[in-house]
């Protein structure tokens, strides 16, 4: 599907989703959506996500961003999924790690580095960290007088 | 370097590989479960030599954090190079000079070879044959001493940057790589002689370590990885950039799933890029080698994301701007991260000794992992 196709298919399915566009049509969901859009993206064969290439976590200070780019071999088009979680102190978020198996790995990174938790994820632990560590390092208010030298 | 740490009620073992385990290939840790001689499970323990080149970048202008980039696959540098100048490029929205183009695509196929030749070497080492790595390192080092002459490093270049290259190309760069060409394709019969053909070779990779098409695509393998099991992801091929979409070669794929299949490609991969090499050495075209941009970068609001192929998968740089000179937010997803969690699949079922076979196929990079 070209990016207009695709993103006027998109509207119609989840009317309360909105759109940016760049180089990816980017949808914009809310945490609470992320599995009914991920499911009906992956499994409609007229979309046909059948990789997730990235699965990135982005600190906007007041909420985060889980960003999907999800691919389609078949179809050679790609769309990026952005989930917003509203709830910084306790950030929660459906797992999608039974629709593509490397979100397991991937998902675990952004629980080490961000503290979002993963609901359904059967092996939520640190992945780089050691399990003791303190804090999430990639939040942008992480301070480590110790590891982390101001320039 | 393996040690037995505990054993459980049901006469399993549970073991460490590594971190310090020569076939690793780097910090690698692995907590193995095995019945008898049998894994039963495969569980890698990462952040050894984690950097957290990440949260770097976001301390790093737009010039600089590339270089932070050369050390995470050491052995593809100019291509992690190559896939943050290609992000930074499409928020700067310059057009490159054509001679920049050919030189950067030259330099990822010469790193592209450099890496194979190395991993031919090792694995050769890993599986108990010593020769196929002195054979493997003549030719890495002919093609590093090509890339000390341009960009006056061996390993961590920093040769590509926003809007071009570094510096202009020596003047013995295309009298070097022709001889290069021409005692590559006469020494790689070597190659295939003395593994491909090799009985032992084969009884240690033939059928071991299968992966199907759905686990590939589902655990988002890329690379050697996945074109050894049949699916098509040469991000040359699908989504070209600087100018692949004119060179002739071939996208390599092996159906058979097993080591040996992955092998087959990266031997094949080889040749390929021979073929890119030779229709380019002779049409280096003339002019600028860099295009004009101020010298601080900022790159408009936005979000910018480039894939690449490296010589072990697709490299995303996942990168957000601010407007300010610094990013706000970089994310790399690395072809060995995905690559890696495919061991388990591929491992579980198959004898300890099989292990190495694996892991020697998977062409492990530890700090690609550990960014």
């Amino acid at each position: 599907m070209t990016k207009e196709e695709l993103k006027s298919t998109l509207t119609t399915l989840f009317p309360e989703a909105t759109f940016e566009e760049n180089a990816f049509v980017n949808i914009n969901i809310s945490s609470t959506q992320v599995l009914k859009v991920c499911t009906e993206l992956k499994e409609n064969p007229m979309f046909d996500f059948d990789s997730l290439v990235c699965l990135s976590c982005v600190d906007w200070k007041i909420h985060f961003n889980i960003v999907y780019h999800l691919r389609s071999r078949s179809f050679k088009h790609e769309l990026v999924v952005k989930a917003k979680i509203d709830n910084h102190e306790n950030a929660e978020i459906e797992s999608v790690r039974n629709l593509w198996m490397t979100a397991h790995w991937h998902e675990r990174e952004a629980y080490d580095f961000f503290g979002v938790k993963f609901l359904h994820h059967p092996d939520l632990r640190r992945l780089f960290n050691p399990d003791d560590w303190d804090g999430f390092p990639l939040r942008k208010d992480y301070m480590d007088e110790v590891n982390i030298v101001e320039l | 370097m393996i040690d037995v740490i505990e054993t459980k009620d049901t006469g399993e073992f549970i073991i460490n590989v590594g971190p310090q385990h020569p076939s690793t290939h780097g910090v690698l840790h692995l907590i193995i479960t095995l019945d008898g001689e049998m894994i039963k499970d495969v569980d890698p323990q990462l952040g050894y030599i984690h950097r957290s080149i990440e949260k770097m970048s976001e301390k790093l202008s737009y010039r600089q954090f590339i270089y932070v980039t050369s050390r995470m696959d050491y052995l593809s540098s100019h291509i992690n190079n190559q896939a943050c100048s290609l992000a930074v490029e499409q928020g700067l929205g310059v057009e490159l000079p054509p001679r920049a183009k050919v030189i950067r695509i030259m330099m990822a196929e010469l790193t592209r070879l450099a890496s194979h030749c190395l991993w031919y070497g090792s694995t050769g080492l890993d599986l108990g044959a010593v020769t196929p790595f002195f054979f493997g390192f003549r030719e890495r080092d002919e093609i590093l001493d090509i890339f000390e002459d341009t960009c006056g490093a061996r390993l961590t270049m920093n040769y590509i940057v926003p809007s071009g290259v570094m510096y202009d190309l020596h003047p013995d760069f295309q009298k070097k790589v022709k001889q290069f060409i021409i005692n590559f394709k006469k020494n790689f019969g070597e190659y295939n002689d003395l593994l491909s053909g090799n009985i032992i070779f084969q009884n240690r990779t033939k059928g071991v370590g299968y992966i199907s098409q759905q686990d590939v695509i589902s655990l988002g393998c890329t690379g050697p990885v996945a074109r050894g099991s049949g699916v098509s992801c040469d991000i040359r091929k699908w989504y070209p950039y600087e100018g692949y979409e004119n060179l002739q070669f071939d996208e390599i794929l092996e159906t058979d799933g097993d080591c040996f299949a992955r092998y087959m490609v990266r031997l094949r991969e080889m040749e390929q890029s021979i073929r890119i090499l030779e229709q380019l050495v002779d049409a280096i075209p003339e002019g600028e080698f860099q295009a004009k941009t101020k010298n601080v970068i900022k790159l408009p609001k936005g979000e910018y994301y480039q894939k690449v192929e490296t010589a072990r998968g697709e490299l995303g740089v996942y990168l957000i701007s601010d407007g300010t000179q610094y990013p706000y937010r970089v994310k790399y997803r690395s072809p060995n991260f995905s690559n890696l969690f495919a061991m388990k699949t591929m491992a579980v079922g198959q004898k300890i000794g099989d292990l190495v076979s694996v892991m020697a196929m998977l062409d492990l990079v530890i700090p690609d992992i550990d960014r």
